[in-house]
């Protein structure tokens, strides 16, 4: 079976994260005094092949833990789709 | 939130690392029992880190004293050295080894990070930056990720900052496994008159914080400690602290600027113990306390109590007492740099501590007792001769054959981790910005760096071969001295200073306290001879690695970051041949030594060996002689004999400009020590043909020991007749090894 | 000529610019800051440069957040009225995000900051910072970024190259312009570029670093005596 999965890095939240203090800071001279907060992570798609979900799960899960994600300092969620 | 705080007793004091010994003594001090948060402020600051508890009798023995220091040892957050021309050097270096071997990029840039604040808060511009890096065993695939997390992590926050990083050394060895070491020096150029102190005079003045946010980071031991941790308490706590160069970039700017502004009294960053800290040092340094309160300070997370705001490591945070009716002076300069400056508290004039939260007093301390040379405790540990000194001395060199083939021997060596170019890691830091870097074009043994607006130049180094400490401490940390001195005085400056960065094992463990002491009386010994005081720097202990039977200390590891002078640029001497037709000559005497080589360690596979030959006396000499030849410009390069011995002497300084020679060895003394050996006190110099009469007429006058090696040639290298191929090809492993061993 | 050097939060090149306009070549300089909204005395007939270094941390992507800088609104009038403007490094990162200047830096192929020195070989004399160089001599001016990776697509690099809008190409000592003389990945060997106008000037490499003896390399120099020296037979 073919699947998709669409994978969000993101830094922990009790973490500073520069990048998106900085950005947030400076959205005034967007005149977008609005934004509050930003925070800046990674999006990646994998796909992937594997005999069943749980198989494919396994293998985001190895993925993200192992490589994808510094899970000292990130977190890690996904959503597995079949591909067409 | 709790609005109360947790009970205490022995139990939680000894959670916080405390000894009953040590909370009796808080008890006396308070003349009352202290609640929690008192206490955490106790424990951060008598902790090893911040009291020196363990080291601080031996560190006194140290030389402190000299005509060019402006601030004496361990007073400021730096040394600080009179280079002339009413300009002042500030300079120091520090660990931070154990936040690197957890998260290696966020470790290694809050080090870099650290140490240039402990420069800029004195006022001084940093100008220059080095490290002295030891990783593990490089085929191990956890030691070249460490080095790449490491090298990225100096190199980015670094880069941003826009300070140069212009020298450093990197060793590997099998020791450093579990422990890496990373050592960053700053080094920083202040006006006379300039500075700013870090205390707290003036009761009425107010007290500020600013730049970042404080969150809970590196709050650990104090949050465990305390019986209100809960599942979710921990969530919110952060494994590792993230360093913002960007954000330090603008504080150097700011503080800088509003130092003009005549408003402020005294400046503090914050490191360690973060706000407990600098509210204690700077209040005891005056005499004077304060109040705080900590509601008024900024934080980055929600929730936060007293006592977290208060042990909060959080970077790139600064603590100002500005003069009374001043204050707008402050808040104009730090929102031109949009940072956060907030006005926290009072100088008051009764020696304590007061802090409040949502206007209740929530501790109340003295600030004396607190820190180191006021009531901090200070212990004698036992030490023990290491048992592995036997066998250091049971090694006989006869048993040690000098190999048929030595082209090839000379290849292997050569292509050793700790021999090769460092030039994959050197070329991810920014060596250029600033424009002062005179070793770009054209190097030398000490990284020489312009100062601006005069006609000197600063030399500086690291250096430490720990595997010489390891094998005699005492001797071993004379020969990191010396050899330090040896740079600066072969790149044509004077030493002047130093500042250490001690790197040790447990020190409860007796063999372990044995290698301190020993290095730290080697230490002043050297320091001693070469006129060059012990300006400051840090103490690491617990550097060991873990195994199913016990713990194994990293080679003790004094690194020492020398600041040597040029009064004039135009001294700079440098290590490289300029073209073929010139002499080579050793000056110094070549001895039948190959204790603690890189050759036996990496041909023979032998560990544990002599310390080589060192003689205190004999160094200083050389060193004298050398810098009156340079000074009388009889010489065209000169380069020390180190790691690798001579051969790799001479292919240093070939390869800049691809120029080659030929020497012969002397029959007298077995060829793989001749070439190989790292006896001390032995440097290499070139000689311009028209000079070589004046420069061995001054060698004869003065009795200084030297032997003619060869000449240098066009392109290509000759040992005895052998011919050993052209300068480019060795170049080409030099250059790429080490790159190739870390992407592997 | 007067030059203005731009400081935004985390320029650090800026100091080294002054000194080498100041004090080497002896122009009159001064420093810009960001949060200005006007350049004050500086005319058309001035260059404003747009230093190295981190503007805003680098954050997001370089020059990303400066492009949006008060000051900037004044420099692109500045530009489009005929003014000369130069982006070393950041600068040029910040003039690309600017639109200022064709194309995109992107990360270097090694994925790694990298500080060295390189050869440039000059691609035209039809720009001011170019017109005085020697067309066949490598220039030995150093390199220090993570992003200059110089992308564009491929009907804008050929136009570049056909209007003449290439300055220089990375190359070996000898001048020879090679895929292995390419210290970043980088298109075609582009180091840096200039404007269909020719008055805007964007380069990865570091000319200030080069502009002295005492440094060993004044290879940069001749960069700002050829601008000072071509705009004074313009005027």
């Amino acid at each position: 079976m073919n699947f998709i999965a669409e994978v969000d890095i993101m830094p922990h939240q009790e973490l500073l994260d520069p990048q998106g203090k900085t950005v947030a800071k400076n959205m005034k001279n967007l005149h977008l005094d609005g934004v509050e907060d930003v925070r800046i992570g990674k999006h990646v798609t994998l796909k992937l092949t594997a005999a069943d979900e749980a198989e494919a799960r396994q293998m985001v899960e190895t993925a993200c833990q192992k490589l994808l994600a510094n899970v000292i300092m990130e977190n890690f969620t996904y959503e597995l789709k079949e591909a067409k | 939130m709790p609005t109360t705080q947790p009970a205490v007793n022995l139990e939680v004091a000894k959670n916080l690392g405390l000894n009953a010994e040590e909370f009796e003594k808080i008890h006396k001090i308070m003349g009352r029992e202290p609640n929690f948060t008192e206490l955490s402020i106790f424990s951060v600051m008598w902790s090893e880190h911040c009291s020196y508890k363990n080291s601080i009798t031996w560190l006194k023995t140290l030389p402190r004293d000299g005509s060019r220091l402006l601030v004496e040892a361990g007073e400021e957050n730096a040394g600080l050295v009179d280079i002339g021309d009413g300009l002042g050097c500030a300079f120091k270096i520090e660990s931070h080894n154990h936040p690197s071997a957890i998260e290696p990029y966020q470790g290694a840039a809050t080090g870099v990070g650290g140490i240039h604040r402990d420069i800029f808060t004195m006022g001084a511009r940093p100008i220059a930056a080095l490290n002295s890096l030891r990783f593990g065993d490089i085929k191990e695939p956890h030691t070249r990720r460490l080095v790449k997390g490491v090298v990225s992590g100096i190199g980015d926050y670094g880069n941003c900052f826009g300070v140069p990083t212009v020298g450093g050394e990197v060793y590997f060895n099998s020791c450093y496994n579990q422990n890496i070491l990373v050592n960053a020096m700053s080094v920083g150029i202040v006006k006379a008159g300039e500075t700013v102190s870090a205390s707290a005079d003036g009761p009425g003045n107010p007290v500020f914080i600013v730049g970042s946010a404080t969150g809970k980071d590196g709050i650990h031991g104090a949050t465990f400690a305390s019986a209100d941790l809960t599942e979710d308490s921990a969530d919110d706590l952060p494994a590792v602290q993230v360093g913002d160069p960007f954000q330090e970039k603008l504080l150097l700017e700011a503080s800088l600027e509003v130092i003009t502004t005549g408003a402020v009294v005294g400046m503090q960053d914050m490191g360690a113990a973060g706000i407990t800290c600098s509210t204690s040092e700077m209040s005891a340094k005056s005499g004077t306390g304060m109040q705080i309160d900590l509601s008024k300070v900024p934080t980055r997370q929600s929730n936060m109590v007293p006592f977290e705001i208060l042990l909060s490591e959080s970077q790139e945070r600064m603590l100002i007492v500005a003069k009374k009716g001043e204050e707008q002076k402050l808040l104009d300069v730090f929102d031109k740099w949009d940072l956060e400056c907030e006005e926290i508290g009072v100088v008051t004039d009764t020696g304590r501590l007061e802090f409040f939260y949502e206007g209740k007093k929530v501790a109340d301390v003295p600030a004396e007792p607190l820190v180191l040379g006021g009531g901090a405790p200070v212990y004698e540990r036992e030490y023990t001769r290491p048992a592995y000194f036997d066998k250091i001395a049971a090694f006989d060199q006869e048993s040690i054959t000098t190999p048929d083939d030595t082209l090839a021997t000379a290849k292997q060596l050569f292509a050793s981790p700790n021999i090769v170019s460092k030039r994959w890691i050197y070329e991810q830091y920014d060596s250029m910005v600033r424009t002062n870097s005179m070793g770009t074009n054209a190097p030398s043994d000490a990284a020489l760096v312009r100062v601006k607006g005069s006609t000197k130049a600063l030399a500086v180094t690291t250096d430490c071969n720990s595997a010489y400490v390891y094998a005699d401490p005492y001797k071993g940390t004379m020969i990191a001295v010396a050899e330090a001195a040896r740079n600066i005085v072969c790149s044509g400056g004077l030493p002047v200073a130093i500042t250490n960065c001690l790197n040790f094992g447990n020190p409860y463990n007796p063999e372990v306290y044995f290698q301190f002491v020993n290095a730290i009386k080697g230490m002043g010994e050297a320091c001693r001879k070469f006129d060059t005081p012990v300006t400051g720097g840090n103490v690491s202990f617990y550097n060991q690695s873990v195994h199913k039977n016990g713990t194994e200390p990293v080679y003790p590891t004094p690194t020492i970051g020398m600041l040597g002078l040029l009064d004039h640029y135009d001294q700079a001497m440098t290590l490289y041949f300029k073209e073929a037709g010139q002499s080579i000559y050793l000056l110094g005497q070549s001895r039948e030594d190959l204790g603690s080589s890189e050759y036996l360690r990496l041909i023979h596979g032998v560990e544990q060996s002599p310390v080589p030959h060192f003689d205190l006396e004999e160094e200083y000499a050389l060193q004298q002689e050398v810098s009156k030849i340079i000074k009388a410009g009889l010489i065209d390069a000169c380069h020390d004999v180190s790691e690798g011995g001579l051969f790799v002497t001479l292919m240093e300084a070939a390869m800049p400009k691809g120029i080659g020679f030929e020497v012969n060895t002397d029959a007298s003394i077995r060829k793989d020590a001749f070439l190989f050996g790292e006896s001390q006190s032995r440097v290499m110099v070139a000689v311009k043909p028209e000079q070589e009469e004046a420069l061995l007429n001054h060698l004869k006058a003065q009795n200084i020991i030297n032997t003619k090696l060869g000449q240098t040639v066009a392109g290509n290298v000759a040992i005895d007749g052998q011919d050993f191929g052209a300068v480019r090809e060795w170049k080409s492993t030099y250059d790429h090894t080490l790159g190739e061993l870390i992407e592997q | 000529m007067k030059f203005g050097v731009v400081v935004f939060p985390g320029s650090n090149c800026d100091d080294d610019m002054i000194h080498v306009l100041g004090d080497v070549v002896g122009a009159s300089v001064r420093k810009l800051w960001h949060k200005e909204e006007s350049l004050g005395d500086l005319t058309t007939d001035d260059c404003i440069i747009l230093p190295g270094g981190f503007s805003y941390g680098d954050y997001m992507r370089a020059g990303a957040i400066a492009r949006f800088s008060p000051i900037m609104t004044a420099v692109i009038e500045h530009a489009n009225a005929g003014g000369y403007v130069w982006g070393i490094c950041n600068g040029f990162q910040i003039l690309c995000e600017a639109g200022l200047l064709p194309g995109v830096l992107l990360h270097n192929d090694t994925q790694r900051f990298t500080c060295k020195n390189v050869y440039l070989k000059p691609a035209t004399d039809k720009s001011a910072i170019t017109a005085k160089l020697d067309q066949n001599k490598a220039y030995k001016i150093p390199i220090a970024h993570a992003e200059g990776r110089f992308h564009a697509d491929e009907a804008t690099i050929n136009q570049l190259v056909a209007n003449q809008q290439v300055l220089f190409y990375y190359c070996d000592e000898s001048g020879q312009v090679t895929a292995d003389t390419n210290p970043n990945g980088t298109l075609r060997n582009i180091a840096g570029i200039c404007n269909e106008k020719r008055n805007v000037f964007g380069m990865m490499p570091h000319p200030e670093r080069a502009a002295e003896d005492l440094l060993g390399n004044t290879d940069g120099l001749d960069l700002f005596t050829s601008l000072l020296a071509s705009t004074e037979v313009a005027v």
